[in-house]
């Protein structure tokens, strides 16, 4: 039994939080196959020590080429990885990078892959979820060499061990990106947590009716600290950025409170949302289906719930 | 411009799944387009066309894996627009992301398309694969998860952008190649051809759905039925499934009378505030 590569993405010289919970993943499933966890830091710099502080090795590839996480580029550095080690894993979290890079991997290596994995259940076996989680799924990879994502919010981050790995310089060889290139990230600027990483997220459907109608959700939100979501309707709709977006397709959310507003609860909304510990939903129409998976459920409008719930959180914390 | 767009069936994701034993029981079924394929589908269509009812230069050949019922839900994709189909026998349901990439890396290799749009996942396996697996055994470029795409004028390249994460990133890749697509390519404006339509053109938002005529011309076009092994495949499975359970139920909840009694069981009943 091998070691289990793990896929660390990083940003500003420190490992990103979304590839934390991988690393849990991957320290059980090394439990299972007996080998070390060893980190695979791509174009990262600085970052590879701090990769250190959760791996019991890190090899980094530290080339420029690599510093834009290209499919066409990192797919093939990580398989010649896996290969070099001999590992028998190699897994990352199903962020959009890990979920871009990680089957174009599983290819080069003609090994099969678990998408989304919510357990570890075997050296090779996975819980996953499918049909928008509405069947949870266990199966098994048949080929010796596994490749998994990892569904962020059913792993805990992992945390520093004391004393950190040692950190391996690797060549990745001349780096072909096949003429694909990067043109630009037009990233959508926040003050607030991470939506997947948030411990309360207050999300907003189509009854919201603008986004200007938003900002009422934006001061619930950041009165509790967390972050803001939407339902695809208010995503398509324009009111508020796509990333916002939660669901089958958007983002999925665990967050210890999740409170719904204004949002019918269509089933691709909730595979992004069911997992959250406390659900609360708010809606004016009693026969909406969020209701039916909402822990606590207020029928009214936004308009005067919303306000109403802002100030008498500030009232009962403030007292 | 030659496109290959992959296409299957799925359950109606409307409809309550059904469980036998420790598994998915999908005889009582009703069977419809993956809705991300007709995406692609779409896609395929608006690259070959001057503008929303102009005319179009290309083809778009569809590929679907699966018993010859499939042919109805394909029939309905060729009354959209797509100009012919390729049936490959199989148990659709039995089928691993890998099977399907290593049929279609099969069905590029005899097609020779300019470029392969596939929908971002199927809503019934949610495996998100297919894609990424056949450009990494075609070693083509590729370009998932896609927000827009324009085509060059001179139809060597694609210019797209595609949805992160953080937000919205742009990508160039050179033909031909593999693109997966995502929910906003049904735009109004996200899908050009710049040999054939310039910046000004627009579509409808959404799909489009068949028309009559469609309906009519589709009933002629030709569904050819293959066989995996015809294509020179003999893929044997990399997953296998082992067991399928319902998520448990989440424990019915209350409805609250008030903004008052919400934030004292938050507070005192849940402990999340």
């Amino acid at each position: 039994m091998g070691a289990v590569a793990v896929l660390l993405e990083t940003a500003g010289g420190t490992v990103r939080s979304t590839s934390l919970p991988a690393l849990t993943a991957a320290r059980q499933l090394a439990q299972h196959h007996g080998g070390q966890v060893v980190a695979l830091v791509l174009g990262g710099g600085a970052a590879a020590a701090d990769a250190a502080r959760y791996a019991d090795r890190v090899w980094s590839y530290d080339s420029p080429a690599l510093a834009t996480p290209l499919a066409e580029t990192w797919a093939p550095v990580l398989a010649g990885a896996v290969k070099k080690l001999g590992a028998s894993a190699l897994v990352a979290s199903a962020t959009s990078t890990g979920k871009d890079v990680l089957p174009r991997a599983a290819a080069l290596l003609e090994a099969g892959m678990a998408t989304d994995i919510t357990a570890v259940r075997g050296p090779k076996t996975f819980r996953r979820p499918t049909f928008a989680g509405n069947a949870l799924t266990d199966i098994e990879v048949l080929t010796p060499l596994v490749v998994a994502s990892v569904r962020q919010t059913e792993f805990p981050p992992a945390t520093a061990a004391a004393a950190p790995g040692p950190v391996e310089a690797q060549d990745a060889g001349p780096v072909d990106a096949l003429g694909a290139e990067l043109v630009g990230l037009h990233a959508t600027k926040s003050v607030r947590p991470e939506l997947t990483e948030a411990q309360v997220v207050v999300s907003g459907g189509r009854g919201m009716k603008s986004g200007e109608n938003f900002k009422v959700l934006e001061q619930l939100t950041d009165l509790l600290g967390g972050a803001l979501g939407a339902s695809r309707a208010a995503a398509d709709a324009g009111m508020v950025p796509n990333d916002l977006q939660v669901g089958q397709t958007g983002k999925v959310v665990a967050p210890k409170l999740y409170i719904a507003v204004a949002i019918s609860g269509a089933i691709q909304h909730l595979a992004g949302m069911k997992g959250s510990k406390v659900i609360v939903a708010i809606n004016k129409d009693a026969e909406a289906p969020i209701f039916q998976v909402a822990d606590y459920g207020l029928v009214g409008n936004w308009e005067t719930v919303i306000p109403a719930l802002t100030a008498e959180i500030k009232k009962v914390k403030g007292g | 411009m030659k496109i290959l767009v992959s296409c299957k069936r799925v359950p109606n994701p409307e409809q309550k799944l059904k469980f036998s034993g420790a598994a998915v029981d999908l005889s009582a079924a009703s069977w419809q387009v993956n809705p991300f394929d007709e995406y692609a589908v779409e896609t395929a269509l608006r690259l070959t066309e001057k503008g929303k009812g102009g005319e179009r230069a290309g083809e778009v050949v569809l590929i679907s894996i699966g018993p010859k019922e499939v042919a109805q839900q394909m029939r309905g994709l060729l009354a959209m627009g797509a100009d012919r189909g390729l049936l490959v026998g199989g148990d659709d349901a039995a089928l691993d992301p890998d099977q399907v990439a290593r049929v279609l890396r099969a069905v590029v290799a005899a097609e020779k398309p300019d470029l392969v749009v596939l929908g971002k996942q199927s809503v019934d396996g949610d495996s998100n694969q297919v894609g990424q697996l056949l450009a990494g055994y075609l070693g083509w470029p590729q370009a998932t998860f896609l927000a827009s795409i324009v085509l060059a004028a001179d139809g060597k390249s694609a210019t797209v952008t595609r949805e992160v994460d953080a937000g919205v990133e742009e990508k160039k890749i050179p033909l031909p190649a593999v693109v997966t697509v995502d929910l906003r390519i049904i735009g109004k404006k996200a899908v050009r051809n710049a040999a054939l339509a310039g910046p000004e053109a627009e579509w409808e938002d959404n799909q489009r759905y068949a028309s009559l005529k469609g309906i009519m011309a589709a009933k002629k076009k030709e569904i050819r039925e293959v066989t995996a092994a015809s294509l020179g495949v003999t893929a044997s499975p990399v997953v296998k499934t082992i067991h399928q359970e319902p998520p448990p139920p989440r424990k019915a909840g209350v409805k609250v009378a008030s903004v008052e009694e919400l934030v004292a069981k938050l507070r005192t009943e849940a402990k999340v505030l």
